[in-house]
């Protein structure tokens, strides 16, 4: 056998490269034209050609890449319908066994499954779990991306500083009972939390924009994944309850104390897997449903917008409710905009004019709640507002789409702060 | 000569068939094996070469098998099976007929017709 140069190995495995996009063509099948080009080439490089010419003739003899790649679509049709394959096939890499991550996955979820059902056992105070609820769960998730992504110590310690930080703010402050503070804690501390899975998601690169967009696709297909499984779940569940109940055995107690705490932590860690394996394999679902529900979300402000309009001054006391109400459609708004955006995909934010009369609307007067609601009013405010000003440069072509890209992933750390400062306020208003 | 594409699909089957007949081999000695038997003037696209082979091997007409070559890269063996033997046998049975059509053809189109002349 002759000695390929490395210029020539070069060019193969960008060839290689090359033809392994293609969904129709298996690695396998790509193994297979390998050994016929490198033949080829070795065949006319025996008859007097050198390396760049050799490789030229045998990729040119190998015929059109779309057209062999549409005979092989048509044997292997099967191939364009991606199939999930929980344990990779090709374990060609050496190293690591198929099953090892499916064994840490598993380990992890189980883990987090008991950790939820300690805490269930020890923390009596209803308000005192809620509120470790996150601090529990999340350090399976995190150690599953550490584990992954193999972060550095200096990244672990990012992750492990906040996350300290956060279980002691939590577990020290005198929160009243039933106070507004404590409430809002309990809300905006699983925020922080998942922000710190992000650092952990993108291995620490939290700079990169590219990554940190990465990372809002991930969590909406996460979200979609875990509702899966939770629909899956629960027929599941429906079915044996239906079936015990009428052999006589109820089994709510067991769903209560055992099924749902190891059941809920565990999925969240299974989706996030499930979520990291599918990522090539499947079609994003966030843009697809974002794309459904924009022109619906458009007619929904709409009618809001008439009926707030309509109601007039009598909106003038309504401020925590609406403010809170506001945020969760600001969110919505927004989450359109990010996933369609993370689709590349240009949209001009819906409901703009919308967002501008309501935020008006809301009245001023402190309390921990309404400054909680005003604050990610504001930032939500701000985010869609600039949104709007570069997507119009990017619709008047002033503008690249990019910038509109770096300004969604460079703004998500804000929310990520300001939960932060809603967790950690309460002594502002002495805990209540 | 270069034959013409749809004639090279065509019999693209029963000369895969018909060369594994004599043994097992990969996809480039196939290749070269039919340029061999046409002098040449049979060029595939030699990528489609591979498709074709998994639909024989999906059809049950060969088998595969890895092995490796002689400079240790993976390599994938063709064999015909006995339902290929059968389905190489009924091929033949219908390149004969066609074959014995266009010989006919051929030897009456040797024969300059009286009709073309008399529109010429």
């Amino acid at each position: 056998m002759m000695e390929l140069r490395p210029e020539l190995e070069a060019r193969i495995d960008r060839w290689r490269g090359y033809v392994q996009r293609r969904q129709a063509i298996s690695p396998a099948d790509v193994d297979e034209m390998e050994d016929h080009l490198r033949e080829q080439i070795a065949d006319r490089q025996a008859t007097g050609l050198d390396d760049e010419e050799a490789f030229l003739v045998a990729i040119k003899r190998l015929g059109n890449l779309d057209a062999v790649s549409r005979e092989f679509a048509r044997e292997h049709s099967d191939r364009l319908w991606k199939q999930l394959a929980l344990v990779p096939e090709d374990s060609d890499d050496g190293g690591a066994p198929p099953w090892r991550e499916l064994a840490v996955v598993l380990a992890l979820a189980a883990g987090a499954g008991v950790a939820v059902k300690l805490g269930l056992t020890w923390l009596d105070d209803g308000a005192a779990l809620a509120r470790n609820l996150g601090l529990l769960a999340f350090p399976f998730l995190g150690a599953y991306f550490a584990w992954k992504r193999q972060l550095t110590v200096g990244v672990l310690a990012m992750l492990l500083i906040p996350f300290a930080v956060l279980a002691v703010v939590l577990n020290i402050y005198p929160f009243a009972s039933g106070g507004s503070t404590e409430l809002l804690a309990i809300l905006h501390a699983p925020v922080v939390l998942w922000l710190l899975t992000g650092v952990a998601y993108v291995g620490g690169r939290w700079r990169s924009d590219s990554r940190r967009m990465d990372f809002a696709r991930f969590t909406g297909e996460l979200a979609i994944y875990f509702t899966l499984l939770a629909i899956g779940g629960a027929v599941l569940i429906g079915l044996t309850f239906a079936t015990l109940q009428l052999a006589g055995t109820d089994l709510e107690p067991v769903l209560e104390d055992w099924i749902l705490p190891f059941a809920v932590p565990g999925a969240l860690v299974v989706a996030a897997w499930l979520v990291e394996a599918k990522q090539n394999v499947v079609e994003n679902i966030a843009p697809v449903l974002t794309r459904v529900f924009t022109p619906l979300t458009i007619a929904m402000l709409l009618v809001l917008l008439v009926v707030l309009a309509a109601a007039g001054g009598g909106l003038a006391d309504v401020d925590r409710e609406l403010l809170i109400l506001m945020d969760a459609i600001l969110i919505l708004v927004l989450s359109l905009l990010l996933y369609s955006i993370s689709a590349r995909d240009s949209l001009k934010p819906p409901g703009l004019p919308d967002v501008l009369q309501l935020t008006r609307i809301a009245e001023f007067g402190f309390s921990p709640n309404k400054v909680a609601a005003l604050g990610l009013n504001l930032l939500l405010l701000v985010h869609l507002l600039w949104s709007a000003w570069l997507s119009v440069g990017f619709l008047r072509r002033r503008r690249q789409f990019t910038a509109l890209v770096r300004w969604q992933t460079r703004y998500l750390p804000v929310y990520g702060a300001w939960a932060a400062v809603v967790v950690v306020f309460p002594p502002i208003f002495n805990f209540g | 000569m270069r034959i013409d594409k749809d004639l090279v699909a065509a019999s693209a089957t029963p000369l895969v068939l018909g060369i594994l007949l004599d043994g097992d081999l990969y996809g480039y000695a196939i290749l070269k094996r039919v340029a061999e038997l046409s002098d040449g003037s049979m060029q595939w696209t030699d990528g489609m070469l591979y498709p074709l082979l998994h639909r024989l091997e999906r059809l049950g007409y060969v088998s595969s098998s890895w092995g490796t070559s002689e400079a240790g890269r993976r390599r994938k063996h063709y064999a015909i099976t006995p339902s290929g033997r059968e389905a190489l046998a009924d091929r033949q049975e219908q390149w004969t007929v066609v074959a014995d059509a266009l010989r006919q053809v051929w030897h009456n189109a040797q024969r300059p017709p009286a009709v073309e002349e008399r529109w010429a």
